[in-house]
């Protein structure tokens, strides 16, 4: 296997935070892990510069968990330099493996979210109009920033990625399941989700589950449901049909839809589109006027059923014309 | 934005019994189609997954039909059918949050004995679609992906 | 001008460089803390749902994500015009205290102790929590791992999941507590509040036991005269859930009061382009650059702020340390920006307490904790006291409930520019023609912002990788890290 300890890296690119957080909900087992590996840069835990990473010979970190989405210029070169600095590479958590929450950014572009954040924003006085510029002459120097791409793109959309690991954030049983699959080397083939199940989150929630027959949709602020049944029967779109279980279905538990965050079940592309699918064939209408009346009381479909996969989906962002 | 030289590309499915039938009888009678509709033949409007019409126009297309039989009585598979009329207008509202021309997207029903409405149908759509321009997604996606300011 | 760079700025949540220009002569010309990163939330939020915002805004931040949870579910009830029921609201702020201990702990502890304990000079691979346990014991470290789990737990009861947890929703929560969760959270409520007391007292032993600590925190360069923020209650009392936007001046006068949709009256932004985060500051006062001081409407949000802006604490534990912090640092307001952290134990020992004080509530268990929205949607504002400063959620719907305009003024945002000042402060007191720019001079520099905690806690352990002290840990007590893991969790 891996002579002398494995040598572990952690990297954040735009993320929340959450993943690292997650990591560390393996609670007293984070000093197991530090026994037997190498943490060799994490830049919210420790003080190993970039230039330090920069300076690793190729191939020499056996495994780097990368999590957050491609967004910016440092974000794509962190990427880049990771993949020819590790043996492995694993997209960890939602961000990395399908863009997340921040892909929604996908349905503007780098003006349209300028335009809201630094002029249209009610509290922003910003009578220049000025925008954040990747090269600015101060008095003292030259300051630069990282470019802000248009599109946010998945780890997998930009370097090879060897592993996914879903979920917003993974749950805290899964991460370890997958470190200890690294440590005994019980890896499945390149490419493949691990740290997950292979059925739907259905499969997992406790709910009871009857006959699915929608006549009305109700958003989460217009109904309290029964706190047994099946949250979709009861007329509340649920993402648990078209995502891939391994959570445990917690959503459910506080009487709350599953929202899709660890990504498509196995086998499926487009998470969204499968979930749109699922949701429409429940609903309860023998003609196309009914049909049309229920669903339009989704009132969001691409951000409901694209919520963490937008990136990932076949199409990847709204056209702005 | 229209060019003089393009020539629209259009994904249809259609359901084997009806619409399918409608454009070989078309065919067969020499009523006027455009060359641009490609058809994929399902065997129910029903088995249109969503995701067929998302893929046509990630590969290219610059319109996508989806067309089967009349409900409430005309499917083979007796409520195929509805599927359809329960997907397809969200997949309509998918497509406009998405930034595709609601006329790329175009649903319906067309009975086998139906022909000369299949053939003008199509040559209405080929119309308008000459008029919207291309969509070319991939290359708009590539566009919008390259690095730098 | 040469130009020192500090890439990336580390033990904290977020991306960002700190720039320092030498001149010449070799003084600090000036010191920029740029911030790399944008997501533009206040874009894609539009479009959105109204109440899918608490768990859309939630991915702001992983370790605060109840902040914006609970900030978003109250703009959602102004959205909606409606107060939730009194054991909804009740249980909103148990779940907001239980974070707040979580969350405050693991800033002390992991990233703020190191500095102290260790000592900021310190060989950064010690510089972290295995070399604070190592000085100050395991049974430290087995007490910190136990708070966090503990309060996490609770979190994770009340909200599905301890990251990313849901159940704060416009209207109230989405499920009530019953009595066998509370007497699990009373349990650990009372072992909490011990745990606040022990953390003051270790407080007490290792940093304001120790004179070059305490000649460090009424130093110069950490010392900047500002305005000062916090929530506070009808007896100007700091409360983190709910309450009135109070500011204060640099003398400690009440400068104004506001309620949460009056916000726009008193804070703008201001847009720099080498960086992509914004400057907040008081547009009563108006932008007069990176200073502090009366004439200057730069102001802070942070524990130290709530505590000056404030009359006193809502319980009696936190309210006698209140007292004796500002006694021992000679009255109120505290300008020491290291005294933060002094201000941040005292906050968990109040929100242990006030934890506390909740589950014993009679109502606390009632099943009505929530109302359904029923009025036409229109505009609301929540604010809440994030660990890091006052956090401002602000959205306007269309008649459907979809947003239309979303804007948000996120706690470490509040501190953008006294966090500039800091910096600069401490790279221009620190660093001086001909002294050697050390990595322990770059170090007491970063702990400038760390002070302030910026956006994320981080990690709950920072680990140094190859240091015989972290195997001797492990090693010299063969069942240690079973003992550590008392608390299962």
């Amino acid at each position: 296997m891996m002579a002398g300890k494995p040598r572990v890296a952690f990297y954040w690119a735009a993320s929340c935070g959450g993943c690292d957080i997650a990591t560390l909900e393996i609670r007293e087992k984070i000093l197991d892990l530090a026994q037997a590996v190498d943490i060799v840069f994490w830049p919210v835990a420790m003080d190993i510069k970039y230039k330090d990473v920069e300076a690793m010979e190729d191939g020499s970190i056996d495994v780097c968990f990368f999590n957050g989405a491609i967004r910016n210029a440092e974000n794509e070169h962190m990427a880049r330099l990771l993949r020819a600095k590790s043996k492995v590479l694993v997209a960890y958590g939602s961000c990395a493996h399908e863009g997340c929450i921040p892909g929604l950014a996908n349905l503007s572009d780098r003006e349209g979210i300028f335009e809201a954040v630094y002029k249209e924003s009610p509290s922003t006085e910003n009578p220049d109009g000025l925008v954040p510029q990747t090269r600015y002459e101060l008095p003292e120097g030259e300051v630069e920033i990282p470019a802000f791409y248009d599109t946010v793109r998945t780890l997998g959309q930009t370097v090879e990625v060897d592993y996914f690991v879903p979920g917003c954030p993974p749950q805290a049983d899964q991460t370890w399941a997958v470190f200890e699959a690294f440590v005994s080397g019980d890896l499945p083939p390149l490419g493949s989700v691990i740290g997950a199940g292979e059925k739907t989150v259905c499969d997992e929630c406790e709910r009871v589950k009857e006959e699915k027959k929608v006549k009305e949709f109700f958003r989460i602020h217009e109904i309290i449901p029964d706190e047994k049944k099946c949250l979709l029967e009861q007329g509340i779109v649920c993402a648990g049909p078209a995502t891939r279980s391994g959570c445990g279905a917690l959503c459910p538990t506080v009487n709350l839809p599953c929202r899709g965050c660890y990504g498509p079940p196995p086998g499926v592309v487009d998470q969204g589109a499968k979930l749109l699918s699922a949701i429409a064939s429940v609903v309860d209408a023998d003609t196309e006027e009914e049909a049309r009346r229920i669903v339009s009381q989704i009132v969001d479909p691409i951000g409901t059923f694209y919520r963490f996969g937008l990136p990932a989906s076949l199409l990847r962002r709204r056209k702005i014309q | 934005m229209a060019e003089k030289d393009f020539e629209p590309r259009i994904i249809a499915f259609l359901c084997n019994w009806c619409t399918y039938a409608a454009a070989d009888a078309a065919g067969i009678s020499r009523m006027e189609q455009p060359l641009n509709v490609d058809i994929i033949r399902v065997m129910c409007s029903g088995r249109v997954d969503p995701s067929f019409v998302l893929k046509a126009f990630l590969e290219g297309a610059d319109a996508v039909m989806v067309y089967g039989c009349h409900p409430p009585g005309d499917c083979h598979y007796s409520e195929g059918n509805y599927k359809t009329f329960r997907r397809m207008p969200l997949v309509e509202q998918l497509l406009e949050q998405y930034g595709i021309e609601k006329e790329r997207f175009q649903w319906g029903w067309i009975s086998a004995a139906e022909a000369p409405e299949w053939a003008a149908t199509t040559r209405e759509l080929t119309r308008k679609i000459k008029e919207l321009g291309p969509l070319d997604w991939k290359g708009y996606l590539d566009g919008m992906e390259s690095e730098g300011v | 001008m040469k130009k020192i760079s500090i890439d990336p700025i580390t033990r904290l949540e977020g991306h960002g460089r700190i720039d320092i220009f030498l001149d010449e002569e070799g003084e600090v010309a000036n010191a920029y803390l740029v911030i790399p990163e944008l997501r533009g939330f206040e874009k894609f939020c539009q479009g959105r749902p109204v109440e899918e915002l608490p768990r859309i805004t939630a991915r702001i931040c992983g370790v605060c994500p109840e902040a914006h949870l609970v900030a978003s579910a109250k703009a959602c009830d102004a959205v909606y015009h409606l107060d939730p029921p009194s054991a909804g609201k009740k249980l909103r702020e148990l779940f907001y205290s239980a974070f707040f201990v979580y969350d405050h702990t693991t800033h002390f502890y992991v990233l703020a102790a190191p500095d102290f304990i260790m000592g900021p000079d310190a060989d950064p691979a010690t510089r972290n929590i295995l070399g604070v346990i190592s000085k100050v014991g395991l049974e430290v470290g087995g007490k910190v791992i136990e708070a966090r789990g503990r309060a996490l737990d609770i979190v994770k009861m009340l909200g599905a999941k301890p990251v990313h947890p849901i159940s704060a929703i416009p209207g109230g929560m989405s499920k009530p507590m019953s009595e066998e969760e509370r007497e699990e959270v009373e349990e650990s409520a009372r072992w909490l509040v011990e745990f606040g007391q022990f953390t003051i007292e270790l407080f007490n032993d290792v940093v304001l036991g120790n004179k070059e600590y305490v000649d460090l925190i009424l130093s110069d360069p950490f010392t900047l005269p500002t305005y000062y923020m916090g929530l506070v209650d009808d007896k100007n009392r700091v409360n983190f859930y709910d309450g009135l936007v109070r500011v204060v001046d640099p003398e400690g006068i009440e400068f104004v009061k506001y309620a949460p949709d009056e916000y726009l009256d008193h804070i703008a932004e201001r847009v720099e382009p080498w960086t992509y985060l914004k400057f907040p500051y008081l547009k009563k006062v108006g932008w007069k650059g990176f200073v502090g001081g009366k004439d200057s409407g730069v102001y802070r949000a942070t524990p130290l702020s709530r505590l000056n802006a404030a009359d006193g604490m809502a319980t009696p534990l936190a309210q006698a340390e209140y007292e004796r912090m500002y006694e021992t640092l000679g009255g109120k307001p505290v300008h020491q920006t290291l005294a933060t952290h002094w201000a941040r134990i005292i906050e968990i020992l109040y929100a242990a307490e006030r934890l506390l004080e909740l589950t014993m509530d009679p109502e606390i268990t009632d099943r009505d904790v929530r109302t359904i929205c029923t009025d036409t949607p229109t505009e609301g504002v929540g604010i809440v006291e994030a660990p890091r400063g006052t956090l401002t959620h602000h959205y306007v719907t269309d008649e459907q409930g979809l947003v239309v305009k979303c804007n948000l003024i996120v706690g470490t945002t509040n501190n953008y520019a006294p966090i500039s000042i800091s910096i600069k402060q401490a790279a221009q007191g620190l660093i001086k023609k001909g002294k050697v720019v050390s990595e322990g001079l770059l170090n007491m520099v970063e702990m400038a912002f760390r002070a302030y905690d910026p956006c994320m806690g981080c990690a709950t352990h920072s680990l140094p990788g190859q240091t015989p002290l972290e195997v001797r840990i492990v090693d010299a007590a063969g069942e240690v890290v079973e003992r550590l893991s008392q608390y299962t969790g």
